[in-house]
């Protein structure tokens, strides 16, 4: 299960997100990005050795990706989740190096 | 030979480019700012270096998907030159007019140093001037030039004899130690099957007159006047 913690939303969004609600379900997109297998992640390697010097152990291998979250005005998931699908292949990600998740809420 | 250099919001090595594309051509290059609509007819469109659109989401790819660069990917699709450098073979690797990435460096570290390059293929527009094997030095400054292709794409690279430079020791050596950013097969700069485009992460712009401290990057300009007029 995931928990996001988020700091506190600006006023301008939390108004956004309340006209949103008023005319009916917002669609919500996340899109997760991550180094395909096999792509070397410096900057993951990084963090597992800063991990390691504050004495977290155990951790075996660190990838660092991206997070995008998207609201949009298609109110169809299926709709919704082909748009991202297009966004992802065609700015989102780098296919050559990147593949993506999407959940759409 | 006509020039043309693009200039992206953040670009910072046009400049640089404008004035080594008139020296050695004798002519002003066209100047084109992102928002123009038009290219005027051109031998060589160059992609400067630099970090357009501030390298938002990855370097290059902003630039990519701007609508001068549906320009460039046309005159490429005519056969037109097209160089970029630094910044502009990022965004040449993100418009897939060249194939592979640019990752960050494998220090995480930003590099600016001279490096020593072999030129690995000299029957190029771009490399004619320069003998195969040749070692030249020339600069980098980048903090994402780390080149990746998967297995096959690098086979094919290389088979086709499609990596212009590579970087190596001062014995010409292929080691990695000259690899300044984890490049895979230390290659710094490479060309499409076509032959009429080429993406390098080092500047040649940087090195054509004495007082910049060396002229091994004459040699890229006059490969392209050899091979244009």
């Amino acid at each position: 299960m995931k928990k996001w913690h988020a700091g506190s939303a600006s006023a301008s969004r939390q108004k956004n997100n309340y006209e949103q609600n008023r005319k009916g379900r917002i669609v919500k997109a996340r899109v997760h990005i991550t180094l395909k297998n096999g792509v070397l992640d410096p900057q993951g390697k990084a963090i597992q050795h800063a991990l390691s010097a504050l004495g977290f152990d155990g951790v075996d291998d660190v990838r660092q990706g991206k997070y995008i979250e998207l609201d949009l005005q298609e109110t169809d998931p299926a709709k919704a989740e082909a748009a991202v699908e297009e966004m992802c292949k065609k700015l989102l990600s780098n296919m050559v190096i990147e593949n993506y998740t999407i959940e759409i809420e | 030979m006509k020039t043309a250099v693009i200039v992206f919001p953040a670009s910072n090595c046009d400049r640089d480019m404008i004035v080594a594309l008139e020296k050695i051509t004798g002519h002003k290059p066209h100047i084109i700012w992102h928002q123009d609509e038009e290219i005027p007819p051109v031998d060589l469109i160059a992609l400067p270096g630099g970090f357009s659109f501030g390298d938002y989401l990855r370097c290059g790819a902003m630039a990519a998907r701007s609508p001068v660069t549906t320009k460039v990917i046309e005159h490429a699709g005519r056969g037109g030159n097209v160089i970029g450098i630094c910044n502009g073979f990022q965004i040449l690797t993100e418009t897939g007019l060249l194939p592979g990435a640019l990752m960050r460096n494998e220090s995480l570290k930003f590099v600016c140093k001279d490096t020593r390059l072999r030129v690995e293929n000299s029957d190029t527009p771009f490399t004619n001037a320069y003998s195969e094997g040749q070692i030249i030095t020339v600069p980098v400054a980048h903090h994402d030039g780390n080149y990746f292709a998967d297995d096959e794409t690098l086979k094919a690279l290389e088979g086709e004899g499609r990596v212009a430079f590579r970087y190596v020791d001062d014995a010409g050596q292929m080691t990695k130690t000259s690899n300044p950013n984890g490049s895979r097969n230390n290659i710094a700069g490479i060309i499409n099957r076509r032959k009429n485009i080429l993406g390098m992460m080092p500047h040649p712009e940087r090195l054509i007159e004495d007082a910049q401290g060396g002229t091994d990057g004459l040699g890229f300009f006059q490969s392209m006047i050899n091979a244009i007029n």
